[in-house]
């Protein structure tokens, strides 16, 4: 039997929710606000919008980023774009179509209520952003220009060319700039937050560690917020920064905190194919080229095969004996299906032999009838900085030669189980951006990241956070002597002097790989029953062989990237595992997740909604014991649920 | 490839640096640059040796965490690109390859390849923002209309993405090209006119008080900068600069 929880969604008309929330909600008047603590740990987009919004309104904000500047948190490498309902290009854009949109893409495994909020604020947050001089692309009247993304019919995504992730961030961090300099928020760079501080049932702060110093402090606050990203580093290759981990929001897990859908994770169908053993990373190719490239693999497998030995060039094969599938497959979405059926479709090629490079692990993506029909210029104007990233990394001229691109882990749908308020089961912890599994159900559609990262921190928090925090105003400062803290810290320095006196013969890499190398054989694009209870066993045998065998050289005491490693693949173990246990318990398949059990007769993701129309939220158990399922019933008033179909 | 490295080895700002030899094997040029120091740091870890600490994190080019002086260059041989986007394949096999700090006095060492730039920050701090609070009640994005021309010069000096090649590369160790490229950014947007001279000023002062040095119009700053910020923007600073201290009574 599983316990079912509740999302406490505000009563009345889905489009009134959140006008009515908001002009209910409780509120903490300005001369109260200084005397109220809040931490947030993260800085991206979530992270940054919400720490500089607290800020303004007058509460006191502690932010910490393991990064040596906030500017450099991983929402920067965000290519392609954001999306909002403006309807600038009059094609039928509005509120409603975004929420549409998004639950459908989302495969029907998202809540009504998140999801129009979100939509509802898009339009704010281009406004947002222009008010704080973030360049978006404009055409030549001087208006915002728009673009397509995947699984939609409609040009709503702002950018700035290929780098509007980075302009999102930097306009952000510029807000929060700001309020560092009037002394309203405290940032502590180089600083990683190593577990959470629960006091009766509330959370009141975090012990960190001073990266450079290894020195571990203890902060108290009223309301803690977590927007510490994804945890797609489980796989060892990604396309999220080195340093991109889970281990925020796993303390937080291991503290109470229940973890929603962790098994939804998203493979990006766009990215440079893996090169060799040595790869420590994996780049993506945005999806905007799609807009323009054509997805293909040659029709004949001796085709294949010869270019892949380099026999022939791409170039010889003439277009009859071409197989654009995701066209012949998908005809009125084409090149532009999301995010988890073109990369089925690229695997499903692959895996009958029509990979075109090495490996067999490659498509190709070709920009030749977009360059003769618009000419080299303008899509050198469109893309020309991701053309000059893939030519060196690649050392192949894209305007010649067509991409090689294969799917790649690049976002995580799953995250911290959290209510319409976005605070988390633990009272007083709040979780946001990629960090929450709010919003976009089994599979995010492009340009929807940031849209969700700032909706969450500029427009979204303010109020729910206050709304917490009107509880508090009595509390007064928050002592950091409590035995909770103590403990904690005790803890804390306990597992770091376990890592340096281990003494062990393997590197924290090497656990990392092989840990990458399983969850992505056995839980990434396809998944079934016997492949994810052979990886549960495998992790237990890689946990237990980690806290014997990992080695880790050097003191706490100076900067020690090992000890860091060590600690952050330390959790992503545990976590995949969890990955793994929920995977197993959805049987359907659905959006990012796909398991082969499920599937209707043409290969297309079979849902079940009778079943599984709800959100797995799991509460950590004892360290040797299966995790334990809640539900979050899915309740669908304003969408009638279809099979998904972008035929 | 086989290739010889010679690291800048450097405990902390308290110690003494030196630099290492170390020698990597059978490195394949599809390799980063960055995966070859992977390969030497498993290397020295296999041997009980302590890695060499290096900063870096997107490895995509974006984030400006990597900070290399490689052969003499920042971020290595090949122009308009950063560290994590170097391939082997721009070396020879049984090359000698140096790799330093970024030197500037307002970079202080933190650990062997690791410095600290957070002087960055404390320009933004002084004045690199457009004051607007968050507000659901923002005018529509489309109220002000902004010549293409403007946006795209705009857009340009903002992709700077705080790596300090700039100031590493420069004689005088001057942030001029750091500091201009977001002052020209702002300035370039009717947003930013308001707050256009105390801005300026501020954010020169504070160039100036964290102890980085005047431009001499070299011009390395803008050879080295991986993402081809130009100089045009330290002359549209300066014409700022001058046009703010004309009218500023302070």
């Amino acid at each position: 039997m599983v316990d079912v929880i509740k999302s406490n969604i505000p009563e009345g008309e889905l489009s009134k929710k959140w006008t009515n929330y908001k002009s209910s909600a409780n509120l903490v008047n300005p001369s109260n606000r200084r005397n109220l603590d809040i931490i947030v740990v993260g800085s991206g987009l979530a992270g940054a919008s919400a720490a500089a919004s607290l800020g303004e309104m007058g509460y006191n904000v502690k932010c910490f980023c393991f990064q040596d500047s906030p500017r450099r948190a991983h929402s920067i490498a965000a290519q392609g774009g954001i999306n909002a309902a403006k309807n600038y290009q009059n094609d039928g854009d509005s509120v409603g179509r975004l929420f549409y949109d998004t639950i459908k893409g989302g495969d029907y495994r998202s809540r009504e209520a998140n999801v129009y909020r979100l939509a509802e604020v898009s339009v704010n947050i281009i406004d947002q952003c222009v008010a704080q001089g973030v360049p978006f692309a404009r055409e030549y009247g001087g208006l915002l220009d728009n673009r397509s993304f995947g699984g939609v019919q409609v040009q709503r995504t702002f950018y700035a060319k290929g780098q509007t992730g980075q302009q999102l961030l930097l306009g952000a961090y510029q807000a929060l700039s700001r309020q560092i300099s009037k002394g309203s928020v405290k940032m502590y760079n180089r600083h990683e937050m190593m577990d959470i501080v629960i006091l009766d049932g509330k959370a009141r702060g975090i012990v960190a560690r001073n990266l450079l110093t290894g020195e571990i402090s203890r902060h108290s606050s009223h309301a803690v917020i977590l927007a510490s990203g994804g945890y797609g580093n489980v796989f060892y290759l990604s396309t999220n920064a080195m340093g991109s981990n889970c281990s925020a929001t796993w303390k937080a897990h291991k503290r109470g905190a229940l973890f929603g859908n962790p098994c939804f994770v998203q493979i990006h169908p766009t990215c440079i194919p893996v090169s060799g053993e040595y790869q420590s990373k994996l780049t993506l190719m945005s999806e905007s080229l799609r807009n323009d490239g054509r997805i293909w693999v040659p029709k004949k497998l001796e085709d294949a095969k010869r270019i892949s030995l380099g026999e022939i060039s791409p170039s010889d094969i003439i277009e009859e004996n071409r197989d654009y599938y995701l066209e012949r497959r998908y005809p009125s979405f084409g090149n532009l299906t999301p995010r988890d059926v073109a990369s089925r479709a690229a695997k499903e090629r692959c895996d009958a032999g029509f990979g075109v490079n090495l490996s067999g692990q490659a498509v190709f993506l070709d920009f030749k009838d977009s360059i003769k029909r618009y000419g080299k210029e303008v899509i050198e104007s469109r893309y020309g900085n991701l053309f000059q990233m893939y030519e060196k990394i690649t050392a192949d001229n894209p305007y010649k030669i067509p991409m090689k691109i294969y799917p790649a882990i690049h976002y995580t749908m799953g995250g911290l189980w959290v209510d319409y308020d976005l605070q988390t089961n633990i009272s007083g912890l709040f979780a946001a951006g990629e960090a929450n599994f709010s919003d976009h159900g089994a599979n995010r559609l492009g340009a929807s990241a940031l849209m969700q990262g700032l909706a969450d921190g500029y427009f979204v928090l303010p109020y729910t956070v206050s709304n917490y925090l009107a509880n508090d105003i009595q509390t007064g400062k928050i002592s950091v002597e409590s035995k909770e803290f103590s403990e904690t810290e005790i803890k804390v320095k306990d597992r770091i002097n376990y890592f340096l006196k281990n003494n062990g013969s393997k590197s924290v890499d090497y656990f990392h790989r092989k840990l990458g190398k399983i969850i992505w054989e056995n839980c990434g694009m396809s998944r079934n029953k016997e492949d994810l209870n052979s990886a549960i066993e495998q992790l237990k045998t890689i946990k237990d062989d980690f806290w014997r065998n990992v080695k880790v050289t050097g003191r706490n005491n100076h900067l020690n990237q090992e000890l860091e490693k060590a600690g952050r693949v330390a959790d992503f173990i545990e976590l995949g595992s969890l990955m793994c246990h929920d995977a197993l318990n959805r049987n359907e398949s659905c959006g990012g997740h796909f398991r082969e059990e499920y599937q209707t007769e043409d290969g297309e993701a079979l849902r079940n909604d009778e079943t599984f129309s709800y959100v797995s939220a799991w509460k950590y158990n004892d360290e040797n014991l299966s995790p334990k399922l809640f539900k979050e019933n899915l309740i669908f008033k304003n969408i009638e649920l279809k099979q998904r179909s972008y035929k | 490839m086989n290739l010889k490295l010679k690291v800048w080895r450097q405990e902390s700002s308290k110690h003494k640096g030196k630099i290492v030899e170390y020698k990597v094997h059978d490195i394949s040029p599809d390799m980063s640059f960055l995966e070859m120091m992977d390969q030497l740091n498993q290397s020295l870890i296999e041997k009980g040796q302590d890695p060499v600490a290096f900063d870096h994190d997107c490895r995509e080019g974006i984030c400006g965490s990597c900070s290399m002086y490689i052969n003499g260059q920042p971020h290595g041989p090949e122009n308009m690109i950063t560290t994590c986007q170097l391939h082997m394949r721009s070396f020879n096999d049984g090359e000698t390859v140096y790799i330093e700090p970024w030197r500037a006095s307002t970079f202080p060492i933190i650990k062997d390849l690791v410095v600290d730039r957070s002087a960055f920050d404390k320009i933004i701090q002084a004045g690199g923002y457009i004051s607007v609070n968050t507000s659901g009640n923002s005018q529509d994005a489309n109220a002000i209309p902004i010549p293409k021309e403007n946006a795209d010069s705009a857009f340009d000096a903002a992709t700077c993405i705080g790596c300090g090649a700039c100031v590493a590369t420069c004689k005088n160790s001057s942030a001029m090209l750091f500091t201009a490229a977001k002052i020209s950014h702002l300035s370039n947007l009717p947003q930013g006119q308001v707050e256009s001279s105390s801005r300026v000023i501020s954010m020169v002062n504070k160039m100036d008080e964290l102890g980085f040095g005047n431009c001499t119009n070299t011009g390395d700053c803008a050879v080295q900068c991986p993402k081809g910020i130009s100089l045009d923007n330290i002359a549209k600073m300066n014409r700022e600069y001058l046009k703010a201290s004309l009218k500023s009574e302070k």
